[in-house]
């Protein structure tokens, strides 16, 4: 176990981001906001069935069409390989299929064309004029799931015949409908091939995969394909792996010689660019009369497209959330005609816990007995997935914190029992569970004369701190102001580092900073050491070191900035390198790594015109030591928010005749507006776990989502009496 | 979209000889007045518009508010929804005119959107929008997918077997209830449409929409001046908080005399095929007792008829209860 650092400075500050005044100036350049020399604008053009296979392109209107420099077809490029995706390189897709592989369709929405041309118009205009024939099949886009490929994902004891029984049992089905992430920034490439490299601006939530991936696909050495990614709108999951536009932007500016620029359409990003699934899942329950959990079950299946298997993991949380002897969780996969699904904010644990949660209150109300009590009385010891301790796990402390902010011990147990202002109001509660983990990351330190640093990794910021908590973590390693430190991130020539995904790359980049710094120490005593005329001419490297900036003698007599050591030197910087070792997928950990959380929500209800609205909520989290408490705040409440979207308004529909999401657009596909969202009371329990890093800090990117609708719909069953069992939630379901 | 023309009219003459080149006024037509473009420009992206020429109205002179010689409240054809909205007239002897405009839209839209823009505005229907989709609106004859798809939103009165859709108004339903006019200008001269016979029920052509003819420039609206006593409300239910159409509203005016009804106007939002008012309904309410039954009584006639389709059956409920909740809340 690492100790603690000494001094604690810059972490735990609430810092407002650095990249901030870069943002609101419009300085800070997104993908699309890159515009090269001869840049040529490329749209696609969508398949409009969702099943069947393409006979015809006509794109003899189209290519006369002013401006226009090409149409693009299958054929029309040499063929793309397919991708065997593994976490270890990273060479992670989700579609694994090339665009224009073969003339099947099907998802609606899928690339058959591509036009290119000198403007924007040009080429939209020219991809509306290209005509395609197809011979078409009726689509499967069912949204009632029967299983195929069903696994067993954990077992322990036998939940089958402990549930047969068990004196007060629930089982109950909940179903999610599927989810688009709709970040304000769609997903878009530049692509810049200039004869031996390409270069792409992308929309990507790791660049190292993402180069990985495209070099492969389209047959390039890796070092020949540069991504960059300095700025993000936003991905929520969505921009984690590569996606067809790429290799089509890429292939475009191969063919024609020339910079192109794809930036997709609100429309498009309910096609081919993943979503949340939908998902079914079936909860069972067994507990003693008092409330003991005998048995659990928990069966799953969602909707993957007809090509690849992208399984939601959402038993990922089942078996360490609750002491119980007997359980069984299973998962499923059920093909249908739409686009690859893909992670969403929280995927598995955030649909997982809907069901899970919602059966736990289910049961609570069978028992006669309060939410919160069944939780604390169920709370394990151990994790009993695993067999392991947890690293750190203070649920308990959570549920009992966000009781008291909340004044849950005020709550009437009666539906419908509490009112205010003429409404009904609902209380619910849920509590909810995050992973937490590292995954191999590097970064480089560069230490200057001026005193300043330069931190680098090839890692991303989308949206969510990361140059600011990176700033934060060197500034407090070489005991310097935030300012002082320069922050170089989302550029694969920068050393390798780690997806923006899973909650997990604050902790993957403490140790590499740490190790880079020291790193970079070591070469600076070095040259101290040999140099003449320093302070410490000839001294043996092993009786000074580097801590907190300074190169000190352990006896502590004298010491340096770096910044003088430097000066002294004549040199104007010294560099070190750090690689830190990934525990994410480890087979047989020591310890169970996870953060935690509670929330607590009031709904407010008014039948005469039925109307529901959120009008409370208190979250709770056990995250690790919070590295900068604005940042973590604003990660959870824009969490809740996504939560009372998935509860109440999200949910893409597909037209059962064509296939067709349609509802792709922001007026027909709801998200939660300022409106719909209350005052939100955020609170950290700061348990630092040291096991996972040595600040010990956890992400917060995902744990405020977990548990959020299933404590709305908790809050619904006490104002309404009415269970809601899928999401989202709809008005008439409460008529 | 479409390669079109654009023109700016000099004068109302001159825009209207423009729009009268147009073979039609309603979908399809060749010519389009633009007033704030919310909808035109939106729906011409889609390619659901395809105008050759589009004509700017925006510089004739259309845009007043203000009290006519006969009492009547006049509101020009380019007036913004938000100049409307927030006009003394409007927010003293019109309010729930004012809240269905301020329950519409966003704030931004409400800046550019204009009173005939408004009233012309588009169905929402999301096969309407999508040109993949077949839709006898857009394309006469081709079919109606909301039938046997996405019909939540949609009408559940005034529907025929080729349209479902519902006209998504929030101003409009406020101006029904107030016994708006709609006055118009063509080539062969004036001519003056009650709102309650300007919209068309879709029947076998739910393209045509409204009465106008090709050239008919809408000049401005008339609203007869305030009933003494009559109180108003606009109430609009749907699943967001803000900034969506709605589910069900409702537009009811009420004048009370010795604890009874006097007299009632209503109008519904969000469940017909047009605006929608039932005179009959009404009259139910005049002379009883300003109390739920009567309230519901009302209600029960005013969706008398409702044909619910496969996911919007609700709305006959949701309505309902948003008729009786505007009555009590102007009658307390
Ligand atoms: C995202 C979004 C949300 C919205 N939400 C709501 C809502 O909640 N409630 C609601 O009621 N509305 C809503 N609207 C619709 C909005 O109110 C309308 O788009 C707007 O009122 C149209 O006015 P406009 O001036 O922009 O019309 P334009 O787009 O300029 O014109 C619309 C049509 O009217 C014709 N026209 C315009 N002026 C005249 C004239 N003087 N004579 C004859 N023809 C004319 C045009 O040719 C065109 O066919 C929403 C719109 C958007 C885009
Ligand atoms: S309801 Fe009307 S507008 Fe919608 S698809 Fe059917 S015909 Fe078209």
């Amino acid at each position: 176990m690492a100790q603690p650092q000494a001094a604690i400075t810059q972490i735990g500050q609430a810092r407002a981001r650095i990249d901030g005044p870069l943002k609101v100036t419009g300085t800070a350049r997104f993908t699309s906001d890159h515009n090269l020399p001869g840049m040529l604008y490329a749209v696609p053009v969508g398949a409009t069935i969702a099943k069947g296979r393409v006979t015809a392109i006509d794109i003899a209107r189209a290519r006369q069409m002013p401006g226009v420099r090409a149409i693009m077809k299958r054929g029309d490029f040499p063929p793309m390989s397919h991708i065997t995706p593994n976490f270890v390189e990273p060479l992670m897709a989700d579609e694994t299929r090339p665009p224009f592989d073969d003339d099947v369709i099907r998802y609606y929405g899928q690339y058959v064309a591509l036009a290119v041309a000198d403007t924007f118009e040009q080429a939209k205009a020219a991809a509306d004029a290209v005509t395609v024939s197809y011979a078409a099949e009726t689509p499967n886009v069912d949204p009632h799931l029967a299983a195929e490929n069903t696994k067993v994902v954990s077992e322990r004891g036998d939940a089958e015949k402990a549930y047969a029984g068990a004196a007060v049992t629930l089982d109950a089905q909940y179903a999610i409908a599927p989810e688009t992430h709709n970040p304000i920034e769609t997903h878009a490439t530049v692509a810049n091939w200039d004869g031996d490299e390409l270069t792409l601006y992308e929309t990507s939530q790791a660049v190292v995969n993402h180069r990985n991936v495209l070099a492969d696909m389209l047959g390039l050495p890796r070092h020949k394909v540069r991504v960059i990614a300095k700025f993000i709108g936003s991905g929520f999951g969505g921009k984690l792996w590569p996606w067809s536009q790429s290799p089509l932007a890429a292939a475009a500016s191969i063919k024609l010689g020339q910079p192109v620029k794809l930036v997709l359409s609100r429309p498009m990003m309910f096609h081919a660019v993943g979503h949340r699934p939908r998902i079914e899942q079936r909860v069972r329950l067994g507990a003693t009369r008092d409330g003991k959990l005998v048995s659990l079950q928990h069966d799953y299946v969602n909707t993957t497209s007809i090509l690849d298997d992208y399984e939601e993991n959402c038993g990922e949380a089942t078996p360490h959330m609750y002491s119980v002897p007997n359980l069984r969780v299973t998962s499923g996969l059920a093909k249908r005609n739409i686009g690859t699904p893909t992670s969403m904010r929280g995927p598995g644990a955030v649909p997982g816990l809907f069901a899970t949660e919602s059966a736990m209150d289910e049961l609570a109300v069978k028992l006669g007995m309060d939410p919160l009590q069944l939780h604390l009385l169920n709370e394990p010891r151990l994790d009993e997935g695993l067999g392991v301790p947890f690293s750190s796990r203070h649920l308990k402390e959570c549920l009992t914190l966000g009781a008291e902010k909340f004044g849950w011990s005020n709550r009437d147990p009666h539906v419908g029992a509490m009112k205010r202002d003429g409404m009904i109001l609902g209380w619910g509660m849920a509590a909810c569970s995050w992973l937490a983990a590292r995954l191999d990351c590097s970064v480089s330190v560069e230490l200057r004369q001026d005193g300043t640093a330069r931190v680098a990794s090839a890692s991303q910021d989308i949206g969510t701190g990361t140059y600011t908590v990176m700033a934060q973590m060197a500034a407090e390693m070489l005991g310097i102001a935030v300012e002082r430190v320069e922050v170089e991130i989302g550029d694969t020539k920068l050393p390798p580092g780690a997806v923006s995904g899973g909650s997990m790359l604050t902790a993957s980049l403490v140790a590499p900073t740490e190790e880079a710094i020291a790193a970079a120490g070591k070469a600076l005593i070095a040259r101290l050491v040999a140099g003449e005329n320093t302070p410490f001419s000839g001294a043996e490297p092993q009786t000074l070191a580097f801590k907190q900036g300074r190169i000190m003698a352990k006896d502590a007599q004298t010491s340096m900035p770096f910044a003088a050591a430097l000066q002294t030197l004549q040199i104007a910087s010294i560099s070190g390198q750090g690689t830190g070792q990934g525990t994410f997928g480890a087979q047989r950990p020591k310890l169970s790594s996870h953060s935690f959380g509670a929330h607590f929500v009031e709904v407010t209800w008014r039948p005469e015109i039925a109307r529901l609205r959120a009008s409370r909520v208190v979250s709770v989290f056990d995250a690790g030591r919070i590295l900068n408490p604005l940042a973590a705040r604003n990660q959870i409440e824009g969490a809740i928010v996504m939560g009372i979207g998935m509860a109440l308004l999200e949910g893409t529909e597909y037209d059962a005749a064509s296939g067709a999401p349609i509802n792709a657009n922001l007026a027909d596909y709801v998200v939660a507006t300022n409106a719909d969202v209350p005052a939100l009371d955020v609170h950290f329990v700061e348990y630092p776990d040291y096991n996972l890093n040595a600040l010990g800090a956890r992400g917060v990117g995902e744990i405020g989502l977990a548990g959020a609708a299933a404590a709305l719909t908790n809050a619904v069953y006490h104002a309404t009496g009415i269970r809601v069992r899928e999401l989202p939630l709809k008005l008439e379901d409460l008529l | 979209m479409q390669t079109f023309d654009l023109v700016r009219a000099s004068d109302r003459p001159a825009a209207i000889a423009a729009g009268a080149e147009s073979a039609t006024a309603q979908q399809g037509a060749s010519v389009r007045f633009l007033a704030g473009g919310t909808t035109l420009i939106d729906l011409m992206k889609l390619g659901v518009e395809r105008p050759e020429r589009v004509v700017d109205i925006n510089r004739l002179g259309l845009d007043e508010i203000r009290k006519a010689e006969n009492g009547d409240l006049f509101v020009g054809a380019t007036a913004r929804n938000s100049d409307l909205a927030h006009h003394p007239l409007v927010r003293a002897d019109y309010a729930a005119l004012s809240q269905a405009i301020l329950a519409g839209a966003s704030t931004q839209l409400r800046n550019a959107a204009t009173t005939a823009g408004n009233l012309l505005q588009r169905t929402r229907c999301m096969y309407f929008r999508d040109l993949a989709s077949a839709c006898n609106k857009r394309k006469p004859g081709s079919g109606c997918p909301a039938i046997a798809g996405a019909n939540r939103m949609l009408a559940i009165l005034g529907t025929s077997n080729a349209c479902i859709a519902n006209n998504p108004s929030d101003m409009a339903v406020a101006m029904l209830a107030y016994d708006a006019v709609v006055h118009v200008q063509g080539v062969a001269g004036g001519r003056q449409i009650p709102l309650a016979d300007f919209y068309v029920l879709p029947g076998q052509r739910p393209d045509i929409e409204t009465m106008l003819a090709p050239g008919e420039l809408i000049t401005h609206v008339t609203l007869p001046p305030p009933k003494t006593g009559e109180r108003s409300v606009y109430l609009k239910l749907r699943d967001r908080a803000s900034y969506e159409f709605a589910l069900v509203s409702t537009a009811v005016a009420v004048t009370l005399a010795d604890g009874k009804i006097a007299n009632a106007r209503f109008a519904l939002g969000g469940v017909g095929a047009r605006p929608w008012r039932v005179r009959k309904a009404e009259d139910v309410l005049r002379g009883s007792a300003p109390d739920e039954r009567a309230f519901r009584n009302a209600a029960d006639t005013c969706l008398d008829g409702a044909r619910p389709q496969s996911h919007n059956g609700f709305k006959i409920e949701l309505a309902k209860r948003c008729i009786v909740h505007a009555f009590k809340q102007v009658t307390s």
